[in-house]
């Protein structure tokens, strides 16, 4: 982030905290979603319901951010790398509210698997649930710290998600073939996949919103692009 | 708009002016093509002004004043041998940052002041017409071009002062702070009036408020103690300009 | 007493001050206008304003030729001095920085201070002496001499006051520099400048030292420039010395009519300066 501050200095303030703001936002939602995994796994239902408690806090304070956004936009004009922080912040916020969404989808899905007994343990599973534990988190350090780099590597590894996903989900579907009462179980984990799959395109949604924001450059849909020059 | 491959109107290459001891420009390069504006801002005694008034050669008319450098309009070298600045300053017209009609005018010869002050001969009451109705000016005044031009408003004696300008018929006209003195109504009636003329003229305007800056014009250039800092399409100068030093100025950073 | 009531009785004690030191000064000014206007008015007929004088003892008679010979005298030295003094104040406004306007600048000081008598005399010298003859011509040039000055510096102040960006916005238009001088900037300060004409052109035509060795006086009618001619300010100092009543009458009279020439004069200017000829606004 720049070092110089604005010379108005309430300007400086009220950037701040809209970047603190969503910064409180991202935590809460990483948390969720670490504490939606773990309610899966350790069949744990009570910490389920914390989970779908505290979607409450998450929308309140999207309905913040959106606020700052819209009140920094119409009195400010805020210009190049504030124009570029501000647009992205708006953006950003849909897709960490709709990461929590998602977390809380998983903790639902938890609360009905704890009531039947557990299915044989899926590998995959885990591996993906890790995977879009940790792309969220890179997600967010590469805004907190404005790093391309890191961002760029989220970009990437959506591939890896994506592949994971395919495998859980062929996986999932040879089990119900295999026996018809493990259908219904088969069906939540295969639902719990989906949302985490979804989980992953919205963390490399905020990613590619960090490059524009740092760069100035749009890498979104890159084969949907008219040659205007655009990179 | 279809911009063709010829030589841009306005070339301005490694510019440096002085005026009383001052070093006010320092080798300032850029182009302006034709039928575009260019809006130039920066803090204050950036250079701005001085830049300008050198693309009409009035620049010289400050004492101690002298420049180097080359300034070219159509191709042609304006200090050359040869060049009249007075016949230079009818090609590029200037309108100033106070509205400054002739007082002891009616709103009729102000509008064709420089074709009588010169001597030029014409259907003057057709010309003066056709200037104040690109000035967007002429609904308003046409009953009373006989009146004191200062019986106007401040915005339409700016408009008014457009209009004379245009009269001579000039390529490029160049504008300095022209609605700084004037309130947004009148202001946002003069950026509309820029952006219909851009298709007869090529425009150059100073402007302190940004925003305007990102409103009228096509490409925008940020000086900073008489160093021309960045130049290039306005779209990019406000979104993700190059250069740190214009990053701070257009985020306000500045000071 | 409370600060309220002390206020205001400054206040009243100060306006009454004022008052007072506004009485004491129209004195002069009121007595001088009562005597001339009583003793004077009697003597005016159609007759004085168009018969020659007549001699002494003479009932009737006028100052046809006075009148005319003022005007003469007061117009040549107009055609002389306006031109030399606006142009003047024009160049020296325009291009008057360096040494010589301020030598230029100097010189019209030191010459606004000099007495009338002296500038006859040298118009004496100048015009009369080589001349060989008294004439208008001559009282013509002591005359503008003494306008040239201050017409210089009132017409230098006046154009110094049109706002520099009249002249840019002339110049940006393509108008060379010396037709924005003289188109637009004399144009505009033009109002003040013939303000400054009429009281130069009134001043001088209540001066009588200057003409005393240059135009003399003419008991006729007198059209040629090279020759002594009659003028009103003569005429009333030859009138108020003799020891004649009946000429002091006709003093009194003629100190009347030139009052009245060089108060039109006045009002006029001061008319034009409210006008829509002035500059500003």
């Amino acid at each position: 982030m720049a070092l110089k501050k604005h010379t108005d200095r309430t300007y400086d303030a009220e950037l701040e905290e809209l970047r603190s703001k969503l910064l409180t936002l991202g935590g809460k939602v990483e948390a969720e979603i670490a504490q939606s995994v773990r309610a899966l796994s350790d069949r744990d239902s009570k910490l389920a319901e914390q989970v779908v408690g505290s979607d409450r806090e998450v929308n309140r304070l999207e309905l913040e951010v959106d606020e700052s956004c819209r009140r920094l936009l119409a009195l400010r004009q805020p210009a190049a790398s504030d124009l570029r922080f501000i647009t992205t912040a708006l953006k950003i916020v849909v897709d960490l509210e709709r990461i929590g969404d998602l977390a809380v989808n998983i903790a639902e899905r938890a609360i009905d698997l704890n009531q039947s007994p557990p299915l044989r343990p899926v590998h995959d599973l885990t591996r993906l649930a890790q995977l879009c534990q940790s792309q969220v988190r890179k997600a967010l350090d590469s805004f907190v710290d404005a790093d391309v780099d890191k961002a760029q590597a989220v970009i990437k590894d959506d591939d890896l998600l994506d592949a994971l996903y395919h495998n859980l989900f062929n996986e999932l579907l040879a089990l119900m073939m295999e026996d018809p009462r493990n259908i219904r179980r088969a069906n939540s984990l295969l639902f719990v996949a989906k949302h985490l799959e979804r989980l992953g395109d919205h963390a490399t949604n905020v990613a590619e919103m960090v490059v524009y924001m740092v760069r100035g450059t749009d890498v979104r849909h890159p084969h949907s692009r008219e040659t205007t020059g655009q990179p | 708009m279809i911009r063709s491959a010829a030589r841009p109107k306005v070339e301005v290459q490694d510019l440096n002016a002085w005026f009383r001891g001052v070093h006010a420009l320092r080798g300032v390069t850029l182009t302006v093509p034709a039928n575009t504006v260019l809006a130039i801002i920066g803090p204050s005694g950036c250079g701005k002004s001085t830049f300008v008034r050198c693309i009409n050669r009035m620049h010289e008319l400050v004492p101690g004043a002298h420049q180097s450098g080359h300034i070219l309009v159509d191709g042609q070298d304006l200090h050359a041998r040869g060049v009249d600045p007075v016949d230079l300053r009818r090609r590029v017209g200037m309108v100033f940052q106070r509205a400054n009609p002739f007082p002891t005018m009616s709103i009729l010869d102000n509008v064709v002041a420089g074709l009588k002050l010169n001597g030029i001969r014409g259907n003057h009451a057709e010309i003066a017409e056709k200037s104040l109705h690109q000035a967007a000016l002429w609904d308003e005044v046409k009953d009373r071009l006989q009146t004191s031009a200062l019986s106007l408003s401040g915005g339409q004696q700016q408009r008014l002062c457009i209009a004379r300008a245009l009269a001579i018929g000039p390529e490029v006209l160049l504008m300095d702070e022209p609605a700084s003195a004037l309130d947004p109504i009148a202001t946002a009636k003069i950026e509309e009036l820029i952006r219909e003329l851009r298709e007869q003229l090529t425009i150059v305007i100073v402007t302190h408020n940004m925003q305007q800056a990102a409103r009228v014009s096509d490409a925008t250039a940020f000086f900073y103690m008489g160093e021309l800092v960045e130049h290039g399409p306005t779209e990019q100068i406000f979104t993700n300009p190059k250069e740190s030093r214009t990053e701070d100025y257009v985020t306000g950073k500045f000071g | 007493m409370s600060s309220r009531m002390r206020r205001r009785a400054v206040n009243a004690a100060m306006t009454i001050l004022c008052a007072l030191g506004l009485l004491i000064a129209l004195v002069p000014l009121v007595s001088v206008l009562w005597l001339v206007i009583s003793k004077g008015v009697r003597g005016l007929s159609l007759d004085f304003f168009t018969q020659l004088p007549t001699p002494v003892g003479e009932a009737g008679g006028g100052v046809g030729n006075a009148i005319l010979g003022s005007l003469y005298i007061v117009g040549i030295a107009s055609a002389i001095g306006v031109p030399l003094g606006v142009g003047a104040g024009v160049y020296l406004a325009e291009r008057g920085g360096g040494r010589a306007g301020d030598a230029i600048r100097f010189t019209a000081e030191v010459l606004s201070g000099v007495p009338s008598i002296i500038v006859g005399i040298v118009a004496y010298g100048l015009v009369v002496l080589p001349m060989r003859r008294f004439s208008a011509l001559a009282g013509g040039v002591a005359l503008a001499v003494l306008m040239v000055p201050t017409l210089a510096r009132s017409t230098e102040e006046l154009v110094r006051l049109v706002p520099r960006h009249l002249r840019e916005a002339s110049l940006a238009l393509g108008v060379p520099e010396w037709r924005t001088s003289l188109r637009v900037v004399l144009r505009t300060a033009l109002g003040g400048i013939l303000t400054a004409v009429l009281l130069a052109v009134a001043r001088a035509s209540g001066e009588t030292a200057p003409l005393l060795f240059t135009s003399l006086n003419n008991q006729y009618w007198n059209w040629r420039s090279d020759q002594p001619t009659a003028s009103l300010t003569v005429q009333i100092y030859n009138y108020a010395v003799s020891p004649y009543q009946d000429w002091h009458d006709k003093a009194w009279s003629a100190a009347l009519v030139l009052l009245l020439v060089v108060g039109a004069l006045s009002l006029v200017a001061r008319f034009l300066a409210r006008s829509r000829f002035g500059a500003q606004r």
